[in-house]
């Protein structure tokens, strides 16, 4: 799976819970969950567990910890999916 | 001073109607909300039968955000969200974007259990070992103040926002409580109301303890039966009602269209002594809460036009009837009217209050007393007491002047309030 198709199909998975719109003008790897797209933090673990179904991998309580950019996310994918 | 306290908005999810002015039709034309539930025969329940408000997705998609609607699974709190928000709207409130939060106003609305289903899902994934699996979700639909915290998100509320729980006396403690905080110049506005969760898991301790009928799962809409000699048990049921409690000067300042007045009530518990039980009231306990719900509000016995009673559809209807006439001093065709909302709805539990609430304001400002369903055959017990005239099976236009709420609970726990038509 390309970069480019893991990063579109996580931005339609955090769509949802963005409270900030604007913030998904500009996806990209440097994208900040929290402060570019206010996605309250109590949410996060909703978007860890969208993300499990939707790549059929299992992301462990550490990798979760540091999945705070778009960039976070696309490597802990890449690396499960192998 | 004491503050007086109007009633400026209305809202309600009941099983035979949703929105307030379906509601309203429905009280007057007797519309029955009970139906079958092939669920409840495939579980082996004796009572196969209940009380659901019908609610679809198109409804539900304009009160909750699809954020909100990710994973939802408690029934109350849809309810509750869809009730507290048209009473908002329905006193001509704004739900304001501001990030100031509106320090006047706050919320009070109870419930018996919630997220019941939710709470199901919970368990078999904590079960299975997959508790991540969880997710955000499961502590705030089956937290009990969801409700309140659901709301008083929605509304922006900043003054005391709360869930009260006193099993069916619920929601007349609800609005009483708001009521003082009002009185007492600590709130402007007080949304009050309560809800209940419905289905087999809610249900089914009540099918357990016999007191729910089993001989009308193919005729639902005779099974609830108040006041009747035929009452075998109360059907049961769920939803919500909610009232937007306001001080009247705020009212007057808004220009708001004022439904009715509550002058008072009274709350209190039978202590579970002498004839008290967890189940059943201490009658010296209702009759003082009734005697009280008036030097409260000021107002004598002969004044009480009306009685919205609790009335659940047991053998302990005639005992409430006969508190009643003690504690007024009045029977046969000296007796108020009376009417019970259940033979329509089924007894909605935690709901049932602030629904019988719901009804009773639109009596006032409407000028009407519903009819009592299914009590063509009054107990002799209760035919003894009062005239036939005074429990009117059909709709009647009437005026009511005061009309006193009435509802109890297990844990012997009851509440009154008396609502006033409001004249300036």
């Amino acid at each position: 799976m390309s970069e480019q198709e893991i990063i579109l199909r996580l931005k339609k998975i955090v769509e949802p819970y963005v409270q900030r719109l604007e913030g998904l003008n500009n996806f990209r790897e440097e994208t900040d969950f929290l402060r570019d797209l206010e996605i309250n933090s109590a949410n996060l673990v909703d978007v860890v567990l969208d993300v499990e179904d939707e790549f059929d991998i299992m992301i462990d309580n550490d990798s979760m910890d540091g999945m705070l950019t778009v960039g976070d996310a696309k490597d802990i994918i890449q690396n499960k999916i192998g | 001073m004491s503050r007086r306290v109007v009633i400026t908005g209305m809202g309600v999810a009941a099983p035979n109607a949703v929105g307030l002015e379906n509601f309203h039709l429905a009280i007057r034309q007797g519309k029955s909300g009970i139906r079958f539930f092939p669920e409840l025969e495939k579980l082996n329940f004796s009572c196969q039968i209940g009380g659901k408000p019908e609610i679809n997705e198109e409804l539900l998609q304009q009160y909750f955000t699809p954020l909100q609607l990710r994973g939802l699974n408690s029934s109350g709190i849809v309810y509750g969200v869809i009730s507290g928000t048209d009473a908002w709207k329905n006193a001509g409130m704004e739900i304001s974007e501001d990030s100031v939060p509106d320090w006047d106003t706050g919320i009070i609305f109870g419930t018996g259990i919630l997220g019941v289903d939710k709470f199901r899902e919970a368990i078999h994934l904590i079960d299975e070992g997959r508790t991540r699996r969880l997710g955000s979700t499961s502590v705030i639909q089956t937290m009990a103040s969801g409700i309140s915290a659901y709301l008083g998100g929605i509304l922006g509320c900043g003054n005391q926002v709360t869930t009260n729980s006193s099993a069916c006396t619920t929601g007349t403690e609800a609005l009483l409580m708001g009521f003082e905080r009002i009185q007492q110049g600590k709130a402007k506005r007080m949304l009050v109301g309560s809800c209940g969760d419905d289905g087999p898991y809610v249900w089914g301790g009540f099918d357990a303890m016999r007191v729910l009928p089993s001989k009308y799962n193919n005729i639902p809409k005779e099974a609830s039966r108040p006041m009747s000699a035929t009452a075998s048990g109360f059907v049961p049921g769920s939803g919500a009602g909610a009232l937007l409690l306001e001080d009247l000067d705020s009212a007057r300042e808004r220009g708001a269209r004022i439904y009715a007045e509550v002058l008072g009530g009274e709350i209190n518990s039978g202590g579970q002594r002498g004839e008290g039980s967890m189940t059943a009231a201490n009658n010296q306990a209702v009759e003082r809460c009734i005697t009280r719900s008036l030097q409260n509000s000021g107002i004598e016995a002969e004044e009480l036009d009306c009685i919205n009673g609790h009335l659940t559809a047991t053998a302990r209807d005639s005992t409430e009837i006969q508190n009643w006439v003690r504690a007024l001093g009045r029977k046969q065709k000296e007796f108020p009217y009376i009417n019970s909302l259940k033979s329509l709805t089924g007894h909605c539990l935690s709901a049932s209050g602030s629904i019988e609430c719901v009804a009773s304001v639109l009596q006032i400002y409407h000028s009407f007393i519903f009819g009592n369903r299914n009590c063509e055959d009054l107990h002799p017990e209760i035919e003894a007491l009062v005239h036939q005239d005074r429990i009117p099976g059909k709709i009647i236009s009437q005026k009511i002047n005061i009309l006193a709420k009435a509802s109890f609970g297990f844990g012997d726990v009851n509440a009154v309030a008396i609502f006033k038509k409001f004249n300036d």
